[in-house]
């Protein structure tokens, strides 16, 4: 991870490695994710990366039956719904990511608070093969 | 700090729109020459086209949408204004709001006493998917949409957080769409002018013709209720929750203080304009509340001198139901935690005592995405010149404020509006 430069290209190569890497601001110990190339606290460039626990609870969500075409692709739908929603991380960030293992037919049992773990999604074969951020219950 | 204040006065003299709605036969540039005739119209001792010195566009993104790029010379082309300076300006749904702002601080500056704002959007031309992908692009399509969010979605998870923290029911979501199409039912300018109680005896009529069995829903609420009717989109947000895919264009006419009486009896003065930007949705302190539509909102109160109370006639960026509850609470209509409960006691309607979106607002008058901000104004022009016809507030409001989203918050635009 030495040559990590708080890119969203570097973001990614470290999802598809199955880590959550952000970035730590050596000046203030500002925490971020995605990582930044400037903290938006004190400005400073100084940054380290710093990877997260994946260990976090629901802050909100949402279980959609109309996506983008990338993940109608993938096989969702009306009929196959997901939950998206947003993660709030123990070290203090929150992020956006796919939520597994919810009662979608019941989404007003899904309750805000619920600790979630990382979970690499790999999605795709071979050369299209992707690695998307999700959490699970 | 000390309030911000503007140059010079900056005033409105006239202000039209095309009809919002799906046109198959009409381009962004051709709905916007609809507007234009407009709003040549409505300036009452009459407009000379030459005078304009300067046009601001609002457009999102008819690259994505018509495959043309470079819009804001070819809307002044189209109305015969060339050479004048054709600037587009982009804020995602705020396009709009954020083009009538740039026009004030140009004549505020003293550079120009004249200058036309407009916005557009031709958004049908795609498929739903197409369009759902289109708009994804306003959201950061780095980190959010990777994670399967739609705008629906992401509107879907500001509910989700107000009825965790207010104890809110989607039950009251349906009641915000319901009452925006009563009042669109009264705007001949509306996409879908059509009440909920109109939109079922059609469907009704529509099975019968076909032969098909005809539902049998004993009221609207039942109605809205139907999952074959009124589908999930992202739950807790159906159909009916959602503004729709539209087009449309809209402009208005900002002339220097001084030179108002020259155009019209009744212009619209700017007292306060506010603008604020923000990180991505999962990156905030709250999810229940769009911190720069606050920021934008007190920007635009301290400029004005005004307080919520002040406002007699608002619309508000509806674009999904859950948007109008948070607005009203953002903008200070009701505490924090309380819109909800507003729409429950009906205080939004037009009988209400703080009604809100009585153009049908961007779920039945149509949001296409550019013109939006714009039409918000044009409403405005009408509630307070006494124009709105069948809709028109009563009390005869004086003071009316426009608030403009783009994205779920990146950029929110807030306008005030007063006739002296």
């Amino acid at each position: 991870m030495s040559d990590f430069d708080f890119t969203f290209h570097a973001y990614t190569a470290q999802l598809d490695e199955k880590r959550l890497i952000g970035s730590r601001c050596k000046q203030c110990g500002l925490i971020s994710l995605p990582p930044r190339l400037l903290c938006q606290h004190c400005r400073s460039t100084d940054m380290e990366p710093f990877e997260f626990s994946g260990k976090g609870k629901l802050a909100a969500f949402s279980v959609i039956y109309f996506g983008p075409t990338f993940m109608k692709n993938y096989g969702y739908g009306p009929k196959n719904p997901y939950v998206s929603g947003i993660v709030e991380l123990e070290e203090g960030p929150s992020i956006s990511a796919q939520i597994l293992g919810m009662d979608m037919e019941h989404p007003e049992s899904i309750q805000i608070g619920t600790p979630l773990t990382v979970e690499f999604i790999e999605r795709g074969e071979n050369e299209s093969k992707k690695v998307f951020l999700g959490f699970k219950v | 700090m000390t309030s911000q204040k503007l140059g010079r006065g900056v005033a409105l003299v006239g202000a039209g729109m095309s009809k919002f709605g799906a046109f198959p036969g009409k381009n962004s540039r051709e709905l916007f020459v609809d507007a234009f005739l407009e709003m040549s119209a409505s300036v009452d001792k009459g407009l000379d086209p030459a005078a304009i010195e300067a046009v601001y566009i609002g457009n999102f993104s008819s690259e994505l949408f018509e495959g043309q790029g470079h819009t804001a010379p070819i809307m002044t082309d189209w109305v015969g204004l060339n050479p004048v300076p054709a600037t587009r300006v982009e804020g995602a749904c705020a396009s709009g709001g954020l083009a009538l702002r740039q026009g004030i601080l140009a004549i505020a500056s003293g550079l120009y006493d004249m200058v036309m704002v407009g916005g557009i959007e031709k958004m049908t031309g795609l498929s739903t998917d197409g369009a759902t992908d289109s708009l994804a692009a306003a959201a950061d399509v780095s980190y959010e949409i990777p994670a399967g969010f739609t705008f629906p979605g992401m509107y879907a998870v500001i509910a989700t957080a107000y009825m965790h923290e207010y104890g809110m029911t989607p039950e009251t979501l349906l009641q915000v769409g319901y009452k925006n199409h009563e009042h669109g039912a009264l705007n001949p300018k509306a996409q879908f002018g059509q009440r909920i109680s109109d939109i079922m005896e059609a469907r009704k009529a529509s099975a019968a013709r076909k032969g098909k069995p005809v539902p049998t829903w004993a009221d609207e609420f039942e109605f809205l209720h139907d999952n074959t009717a009124n589908p999930q989109i992202a739950w807790p947000l159906r159909l009916f929750d959602c503004s729709p895919v539209s087009d449309g264009a809209a402009v208005g006419l900002l002339v220097s203080e001084e030179l108002a009486r020259q155009f019209t009896d009744n212009p619209l003065y700017i007292i306060g304009t506010g603008q604020a930007s923000d990180t991505a949705l999962h990156g905030r302190p709250t999810l229940t509340s769009l911190p720069a539509a606050r920021k934008a909102a007190q920007t635009a109160y301290d400029m004005a001198g005004v307080t919520p109370d002040d406002i007699k006639a608002v619309e508000v960026h509806d674009c999904f139901t859950i948007a109008e509850i948070v607005a009203t609470e953002d903008l200070g209509f009701f505490k924090a935690g309380e819109g909800w409960k507003a729409v429950e006691d009906g205080l939004t309607t037009f009988g209400g005592s703080r009604p809100v979106n009585s153009s049908g607002g961007l779920k039945s008058k149509g949001h296409p995405v550019g013109a939006s901000g714009i039409g918000q104004v044009i409403e405005i022009f009408h509630q307070l010149r006494g124009s709105a016809g069948s809709r028109q507030l009563p009390g005869s409001p004086n003071i009316g404020l426009t608030h403009n989203v783009g994205g779920t918050g990146q950029t929110c635009v807030v306008n005030i509006f007063e006739r002296r």
